[in-house]
């Protein structure tokens, strides 16, 4: 059974089509990265396989069922702007607030929703950043603790959202090689989006490339090349493999590089 | 000291009013909503005096204006998020209108300075009990929403994908915030309801990095500052709400001095 399977998806936004018609199965366990330059749709398409997002037309299926709000096998890791960075939490707290977060009550956290929150720690190697505040973590401890957070009601597909973002290039490595060493641990499906695709190589055995309302799966060495490029950038592009590493030039400017860039400014 | 009725209902009263304030507080400084707390209680002047110009209590013209403009900037939600001017500009407006409906009051019974400032030496019996019941159901509101209210103030967009109904959360938060509000200024005034509102549950959240020893620590934080801030003023004949200010200015202060926040 596909972890997540796209029939004929078409989605907007704001009456601006990102994708349309789009059919496409990823196969449980695959460890996808998700690229495209930026307004591709990348964080669109997360959200519409939370149903979070209604397509226009076409339908999504995960594990088999068609999507809907709070879906428990999907765990989730949004873009760190919507945390709140002065929070001065503890890790611990901090994820005690996502067990059962969507009942009403109490806030009171049970000895089971303890144990999930220990496992899930242990799981990405953050046991000592249970009693840090989350304010005082740096990048990379925060987004070891959401992703701990993901992990939460022990999902079997994983949605990250530009986890590497503000992250230096060591840091990168690090969470890159935690998410890799749990989608083999627990057979997780994992849909990864990152604005440069060196950062993930090696790591992912598929690529998700979004751009110009078109998607394409399959692997780096069949989707990264001159001309799948082109049709989804809608420009000549040029693919240069050197050292290991493939960078995508557009007219001999880097393009990932310059959306990173973009970024670093938002 | 506690041999005059009208003292004992100012220490019931303001006990009342710390509590639900410090609890609903922590979440407004959570949420990074403290703003929206300044703007309800100067809503709530227009609906104070307004309610004073037709002859009703103010407290009940300020609970009806608090909770619909509450109720209003929840469900804008999003749209209003940032919205710093045109809240700061409707806040001011309503002041406005308050200073009208003052002026239009020709009874003298109105206090401008005790619904600015607070007047917690005259809390009638009868208001005592208003106030037990009014914090009672701020208090049991938030208890009802406490957990997703918690998740959602962290992490919105993950709340929102488990299936969390932010605005209908955001709305009730808020409307439960206009309770607090109309409540807070019946002791400390439209002017100063940070200092009971914002002002513990900001130093707790520098004192602790757990929820609940921090909800605690902010309920009992403003207690302290309301009884001791009463004492004061009764031994030293200064304003009760001078009081209360300075110890709440002292705690924060010496807050973020200790803070193991690093």
């Amino acid at each position: 059974m596909s972890a997540i399977s796209l029939d004929h998806l078409t989605l907007s936004v704001g009456g601006r089509s990102l994708l349309s018609d789009i059919s496409l199965d990823i196969a449980e366990g695959a460890f996808v990265g998700l690229l495209g330059p930026n307004g591709s749709g990348k964080t669109t398409l997360m959200r519409a396989i939370l149903g979070l997002r209604r397509p226009q037309a076409g339908r999504i299926a995960v594990f088999g069922e068609p999507v809907g709000q709070g879906h428990a096998a999907i765990g989730y890791l949004p873009q760190t702007h919507a945390a709140p960075p002065d929070v001065g939490l503890s890790g611990r707290a901090f994820l005690a607030a996502s067990v059962a977060g969507h009942r009403f009550g109490l806030p009171i956290v049970s000895a089971a929703a303890r144990r999930d929150i220990d496992w899930a720690l242990e799981a990405v190697d953050g046991v000592a950043l249970a009693e840090r505040p989350f304010s005082a973590m740096s990048g990379g401890q925060r987004q070891r603790l959401l992703i701990a957070e993901a992990l939460i009601g022990r999902p079997r597909l994983l949605l990250l959202d530009e986890p590497l973002i503000s992250l230096d290039q060591h840091q990168q490595h690090v969470i890159v090689t935690l998410v890799r060493r749990l989608s083999k641990e627990f057979g997780l499906t994992v849909l990864f989006s990152a604005h440069e695709l060196n950062q993930l190589l090696g790591a992912i055995d598929q690529v998700l490339y979004l751009g110009g309302g078109a998607a394409v799966l399959g692997t780096v060495d069949e989707v990264v090349t001159p001309e799948t490029l082109s049709r989804l950038y809608g420009t000549k592009i040029d693919v240069i493999r050197a050292s290991g590493r493939i960078f995508v030039m557009s007219g001999g400017e880097h393009i990932e590089r310059e959306h990173h860039h973009d970024h670093a400014h938002l | 000291m506690l041999t005059y009725d009208f003292m004992l209902r100012a220490f019931a009263a303001s006990g009342i009013v710390a509590l639900v304030a410090g609890a609903v507080g922590y979440f407004l400084v959570l949420r990074g909503q403290t703003f929206a707390g300044h703007a309800l209680s100067h809503v709530g002047f227009a609906g104070a005096t307004g309610a004073a110009l037709v002859g009703v209590a103010p407290l009940w013209g300020m609970l009806v204006f608090t909770l619909a403009a509450g109720t209003g900037m929840g469900l804008l939600g999003e749209r209003l998020s940032g919205r710093d001017v045109a809240v700061g500009i409707i806040l001011t407006l309503a002041l406005g209108f308050g200073l009208l409906f003052l002026n239009l009051n020709t009874s003298t019974t109105l206090q401008a300075t005790a619904i600015l400032f607070g007047n917690v030496l005259a809390v009638s019996a009868e208001m005592l009990g208003w106030l037990v019941v009014l914090g009672a159901a701020a208090l049991a509101a938030l208890a009802a929403i406490g957990r997703p209210l918690l998740f959602a103030s962290l992490q919105p967009e993950l709340a929102e994908a488990r299936g969390v109904r932010l605005r209908l959360i955001g709305t009730l938060f808020l409307a439960i915030t206009a309770l607090a509000v109309a409540q807070s200024v019946q002791i400390v005034g439209v002017l100063l309801v940070f200092t009971l509102l914002i002002g513990p549950p900001a130093a707790a959240q520098r004192l602790t990095s757990r929820l609940w020893p921090g909800l605690a620590l902010a309920c009992g934080l403003a207690l302290v500052q309301a009884w001791l801030g009463i004492a004061i003023a009764y031994y030293s004949d200064w304003p009760v709400s001078f009081c209360i200010t300075v110890l709440s200015a002292l705690v924060y202060f010496a807050a973020l001095a200790l803070g193991r926040r690093t």
